[in-house]
């Protein structure tokens, strides 16, 4: 599975406020940290394994352990219209 | 210290072929000569986006009947700004929309007067213009962008709610904003052709509850309920200079679109202002920020920081008092106007928007 950004959806920077938004539609959310961890490695091409090797290696963490989260993060960001697979 | 708005509204040109008679621009309409130039408005998305904005409504009027939309599009994304045109679609061609796309536009918000031709076309006052329309959406959805219908519905157009809904789904659209009209400027002047009955008021609320339900996950539909049939006033821009500032075509810096009607307050100008300076310092965005304005029932009210007192020009075109509280608001004593305006509607003729003073 490779997720991507749905149409008209991206990470914007607030430079402002020192942080990243995702931008859609009519509106706009705060990631989290994690969120923004994932969001940061979905460019179309990576698919989830790709993700979650990086973010192991970030994190210096067990790619299983990693592996879960990303998988519930991806599928939150799904169900709120972020990216689409 | 003032929070950062999030959101500008560039209000490009009044210049537009249809003459809708709830038209949001004021009813003294902008010249053409009086526009900011390429350089100005380029000059004003980046100081939007220096002073907080993540995102630029590009409006009008007809956004497309300037010959620059494209170069601004692309000074506003390349100030990082997140894109919308908001358009009515009818100037709207393939290659305008490739040029548009290459500019780095985000999002396509297309207006639509009615679901069928007849009603569009009488309402809009443009011939042609439900096919244009219709030739637009498929052009944004061919070039990948997302589209929002935007549906402003009224007691002449409401009974094809159902089939608004039909023709957001069959042009792609992944939003529905259901917009009902706000009654200022053009629309108060026809308020007796528009305002809608509580019956149809109702039957829309379940139209739009079922549709809800049954395209969930292909179609978010956006719907609030009117102002003329609500006994709280509406967070007006989230609150007078809290989140939002816009520009008119001729550079005044307002914190509403519609602010040009409240007579006695003065706005800064693009031309000699900075944004940032307009936000924090000028008299008129200070005016009703915030709470302090306020009189009573607001003053002590628990939802002065929910709705932030409504709408100042609501509250101005209906009482003469921009500070007054909303008449919206059940609480105010000026309440009883909104019924009595419902009660006596009728009639369907309209007068339509046009250059020049209608009074």
């Amino acid at each position: 599975m490779t997720p991507r950004f749905a149409p008209g959806v991206r990470l914007q920077e607030d430079r402002a406020r020192n942080r990243w938004m995702v931008m859609a539609p009519e509106r706009m959310f705060l990631p989290d940290e994690t969120a923004l961890a994932v969001l940061r490695l979905v460019d179309g091409a990576r698919d989830e394994a790709a993700i979650v090797a990086a973010l192991a290696e970030q994190y210096a963490a067990p790619a299983e352990v990693i592996a879960a989260d990303v998988r519930a993060l991806l599928e939150d960001l799904r169900a709120r219209g972020a990216v689409t697979w | 210290m003032v929070d950062a708005p999030l959101a500008l509204l560039a209000e490009l040109t009044h210049r537009c072929p249809l003459r809708c008679p709830y038209c949001s621009n004021p009813m003294e309409l902008a010249r053409a000569a009086a526009e900011l130039t390429t350089a100005e408005w380029a000059r004003v998305v980046e100081e939007a986006a220096a002073l907080g904005c993540l995102q630029v409504h590009l409006s009008g009027g007809e956004p497309t009947a300037r010959r620059d939309i494209v170069e601004i599009t692309a000074a506003a994304r390349a100030a990082g700004l997140y894109t919308n045109l908001i358009t009515a679609g009818v100037l709207l061609d393939a290659g305008l929309m490739e040029r548009l796309v290459a500019a780095g536009l985000d999002h396509v918000q297309l207006s639509v007067q009615d679901a069928d031709e007849a009603g569009a076309e009488r309402i809009g006052g443009l011939k042609g213009a439900h096919a244009a329309k219709a030739r637009a959406a498929a052009l944004v959805r061919a070039a990948g962008l997302p589209l929002t219908l935007n549906a402003v519905v009224h007691r002449q157009n409401l009974h094809n709610l159902p089939a608004l809904v039909e023709r957001a789904l069959e042009w792609g659209a992944a939003r529905l904003e259901v917009a009902h009209v706000q009654y200022y400027g053009w629309a108060l002047a026809n308020r007796d052709a528009l305002l809608p009955t509580r019956a149809q008021l109702d039957e829309a609320t379940r139209v739009v509850d079922a549709a809800r339900v049954a395209h969930k996950g292909r179609l978010v539909i956006d719907y609030v309920v009117p102002d003329y049939h609500a006994t709280r006033p509406k967070a007006c821009m989230g609150g007078w200079g809290r989140r939002f500032l816009g520009v008119s075509p001729a550079g005044n810096i307002l914190p509403c679109h519609a602010a040009e009607s409240l007579t006695g307050l003065t706005f800064p100008n693009a031309r000699e202002t900075s944004l940032a300076a307009a936000w924090a310092d000028s008299p008129a965005f200070n005016a009703f920020r915030g709470t302090a304005w306020m009189p009573e029932p607001c003053q002590s009210c628990d939802r002065r920081e929910v709705d932030w007192g409504g709408c100042r020009c609501q509250a101005f075109a209906l009482t003469g008092d921009a500070a007054a509280t909303d008449p919206a608001c059940a609480l105010s004593p000026h309440h009883g106007l909104l019924q009595a305006a419902v009660t006596h509607a009728e009639g369907e003729a309209f007068r339509y928007r046009q250059y020049g003073r209608a009074r």
